[in-house]
């Protein structure tokens, strides 16, 4: 397969979660906003939604205050924020377009007019349906570009690629959320567990759709680090970080070529690191730093990926 | 302008349904019009949803169009296009032998038949390829030529598209449609198929890759998803189950085309590309090119990779070459040409210029090395004002057009705003060169929308149709 090819399906499949996740993002916000929390908090949180995106200089040139209806303008629909909801879906129409020839007319035509809708969808009536409609049809919409792509690709390598870059996206995306929520329900030093928080790390769970997976495995009360560790470590949990690095390292398996055995490897010792590591030993040794280090790692095997088989990040 | 003695397809001089038009006559008359605008509407939401769509320039740049869909097909007769096939593998095989002639021995140039400066110093006219053997000494790979109905009904050729002809995908993805809105109709009738196109086009270019290749490697070359025919290209590369490339995925080295995939460099032996000559290689023609790949001519020179339709090709498509394409079959063939041409005036020669300028208003002028309906002017069509101005840029530049007669296209009924009505049509078949000459039945029918209007370019709102060719 073309090394361009590869790469158009990659960032197709990269822009496609990626909306996906800042409709989850932006939706754990929203359900916080609607419990009990102090004004500090909920502006907190708004604003540390734009800074683990890296968004935070960018939007002070567009707005003055962090107010919710600010971010979520900025993040959904501003054209000059690359990463708002609408430049991915229009960035994995146009990935996809590029490469119309390699995807199934199914999965052209979902993601296509996944774009047709978002295109023609204005401020009137995304205030009129609200918010949290507006997520759930960015997530479903995402479901069904996933659903299609399993449902009707051949199994070869083009699906190899768009499932390396679902799950880099989601690795990056996950953790981040992860960390931002835990920095904010849980600053250094404070014990955990009050009642009141027991909302917030359900919306938390609820925003990687794991609440009822929560209760399932552990049938017990909700307790942050049992959150992490479902998080990070539970490789039966789709949306956690060692979920997410299996499926990028059996991937990346079946697509090796001559040079790229050391991508593969540190994508093994990354996923083996997930597989094995502890709960208790990563809150001990700081969460935060721990999941900046998953990150860069996370970040690295891109960079690694694309000069590997891809287009080079030059 | 209304043209008013037209050829209808459907129906003869007394308005009588011609007899391969019967059947279908009447199942259209027992169709509800509101059932044909339900299919029409059908129709285009189906291709929007597809994407089958062209890219506009110009006006409105970047945005994509649909090609307007008529939903009543052409019907052309077994023996008619019998005849058409005939005059179609004549004239291609006469341009390949033209083109091979004037990049080797020059015969026909030696022999005066064309006036060799006409060739020599056509704009379009490739000196690097002189002295370089082809395989199978085929350049034209893919021809789609323009054949149009006149007067009484005799075929005419319009022009020979031999660089870079599209329209193809279109053809097909229209029978698809038909079949799809229409499903009983084709049990009326004995339709040829057309869905083996993209099979004959690939063995014809695994039999035109360099000597010595056993499994050769076939690519589709295309400038970009920003091209206005990229809909096409895509949809050729995935229908052949080859990979769709651009300049930037492949590199040259020791004279030979790779290019990069997720498994390192690959060999490539056949392009077709969609990409013209200047563009093909910033190193041999313009350096500012950033569609092409450089050293590709090299590589071709030296045998190791064939490029379709081959580099230098243009020559023979070019207006001012036209006039003389009965006199190349003549020549080479020693046949008389099935199919005619259209009589040309050729405004460098001064009787014929003096001609031109007087009747300026009867004839249509065109750009010799214009293509896509916009350098041209149709008299009848036209404004004393603008016919005027167009005087003078010819007074000034007669080297550079060529007039024809306005020529009264026939019309097909065709479903608009007001109803059905006639409406001008041409016809483009596309004709495959490799082992041997092939084609798939009919061609992809370009019909004006406008009432009166001759212009069928889709650059120029003009739609297509389903054709059928019926089989014998």
């Amino acid at each position: 397969m073309l090394s361009r090819t590869a790469d158009h399906l990659y960032w197709m499949a990269r822009y496609m979660e990626r909306a996906e996740n800042i409709a989850r993002m932006l939706d754990v916000n929203l359900r916080m906003s609607m419990m009990p929390q102090s004004q500090v908090q909920e502006d907190q949180a708004w604003g540390a939604t734009l800074r683990i995106m890296g968004l935070e200089t960018a939007f002070h040139e567009r707005h003055s205050e962090v107010t919710p209806d600010n971010v979520l303008e900025f993040m959904i629909f501003d054209e000059t924020n690359p990463s708002c909801i609408r430049n991915c879906l229009r960035a994995a129409r146009e990935n996809a377009h590029a490469v119309r020839g390699t995807l199934t007319s199914e999965l052209w035509e979902t993601t296509n007019g996944t774009w047709l809708k978002m295109r023609d969808f204005t401020r009137e009536e995304f205030a009129d349906i609200g918010a949290g409609e507006f997520f759930e049809w960015v997530k479903y919409r995402s479901h069904l570009s996933r659903g299609v792509t399993i449902g009707t690709m051949l199994q070869d390598e083009a699906l190899r690629f768009i499932r390396i870059g679902t799950f880099l996206e989601r690795a990056d995306n996950t953790a981040r959320i992860l960390d931002v929520k835990y920095q904010i329900l849980l600053p250094a030093g404070e014990a955990e567990g009050g009642a009141a928080d027991y909302y917030q790390w359900s919306a938390l769970l609820r925003s990687v759709s794991a609440f009822e997976v929560y209760r399932k495995v552990y049938r017990d009360l909700i307790t942050p680090s049992r959150v992490a560790e479902l998080m990070l470590l539970r490789v039966d949990m789709p949306r956690s970080l060692a979920r997410c690095l299996k499926e990028v390292y059996t991937n990346l398996q079946r697509v090796s070529n001559a040079q790229s055995a050391e991508t593969e490897r540190q994508a093994g010792e990354l996923e083996a690191q997930l597989r094995f590591g502890r709960i208790d030993d990563i809150v001990r040794g700081g969460l935060h730093s721990y999941i900046l280090r998953l990150l860069d790692r996370v970040q690295g095997l891109s960079n690694r990926i694309a000069d590997d088989f891809l287009v080079p990040v030059s | 302008m209304t043209i008013k003695n037209f050829y209808n397809e459907m129906t003869d001089e007394a308005g009588r349904v011609r007899p391969h038009y019967a059947s279908y006559a009447t199942w259209l008359s027992e169709m509800p019009e509101e059932r044909l605008s339900q299919k029409r509407a059908e129709a285009d939401a189906l291709f929007h949803r597809y994407g089958i769509t062209f890219a506009v320039y110009g006006e409105n740049a970047g945005t994509e169009r649909l090609i307007p869909f008529d939903i009543i097909p052409r019907i052309i007769p077994a023996d008619e296009w019998q005849m058409l096939a005939a005059g179609l593998r004549q004239r291609v095989k006469a341009l390949n032998m033209f083109i091979r002639d004037i990049y080797h021995d020059q015969d026909i140039l030696k022999a005066g038949t064309i006036p060799s400066e006409q060739v020599l110093n056509n704009a379009q006219y490739r000196k690097v390829m002189q002295g370089v053997d082809v395989a199978r000494d085929i350049y034209a790979h893919i021809a789609g030529v323009d054949v149009v109905r006149a007067g009484a009904g005799e075929y005419y050729v319009l022009e020979d598209n031999l660089r870079v002809p599209s329209g193809v995908s279109y053809l097909l993805e229209n029978r698809k449609m038909m079949m799809r809105l229409f499903p009983r109709l084709f049990s009326r009738y004995k339709v040829a198929p057309v869905d083996r196109y993209p099979d004959m086009l690939l063995n014809m270019l695994r039999s035109v890759a360099p000597t010595g290749v056993t499994d050769p490697t076939v690519v589709v070359m295309t400038p970009g998803a920003y091209n206005s025919a990229y809909f096409e290209h895509a949809f050729l590369a995935q229908q052949m189950g080859v990979e769709l490339v651009e300049g930037q995925d492949m590199f040259v080295k020791d004279e030979q085309v790779f290019m990069r995939t997720t498994q390192g460099p690959q060999r490539v032996d056949v392009i077709y590309r969609r990409v013209d000559d200047d563009f093909i290689d910033p190193l041999a023609f313009r350096p500012d090119s950033e569609l092409g790949v450089r050293g590709i001519l090299g590589a071709y020179q030296a045998g190791r990779v064939t490029v379709t339709n081959a580099i230098g090709s243009g020559v023979a498509d070019d207006k001012s070459i036209y006039p003389y394409v009965p006199d190349m079959i003549r020549f080479y063939l020693g046949e008389e040409p099935i199919l005619h041409n259209v009589p040309t005036y050729m405004c460098r020669k001064k009787d014929d210029l003096a001609y031109v300028l007087e009747h300026m208003a009867e004839l249509v002028v065109k750009e010799v090395h214009g293509a896509g309906g916009y350098g041209m002017l149709v008299g009848p069509a036209s404004t004393k004002a603008e016919i005027d101005d167009f005087r003078e840029i010819v007074k000034k530049f007669p080297e550079r057009y060529i007039a024809q007669p306005t020529l009264a296209l026939s019309a097909c009924p065709t479903f608009v705003e007001a109803g059905i009505a006639p409406r001008h049509i041409d016809l483009r078949p596309f004709v495959l060169s490799g082992e041997e000459i092939q084609m798939i039945p009919g061609g992809l029918t370009r019909v004006a929308l406008r009432e009166g209007s001759l212009v069928v370019n889709s650059s120029q709102g003009g739609g297509t149709k389903d054709t059928w060719v019926l089989e014998a």
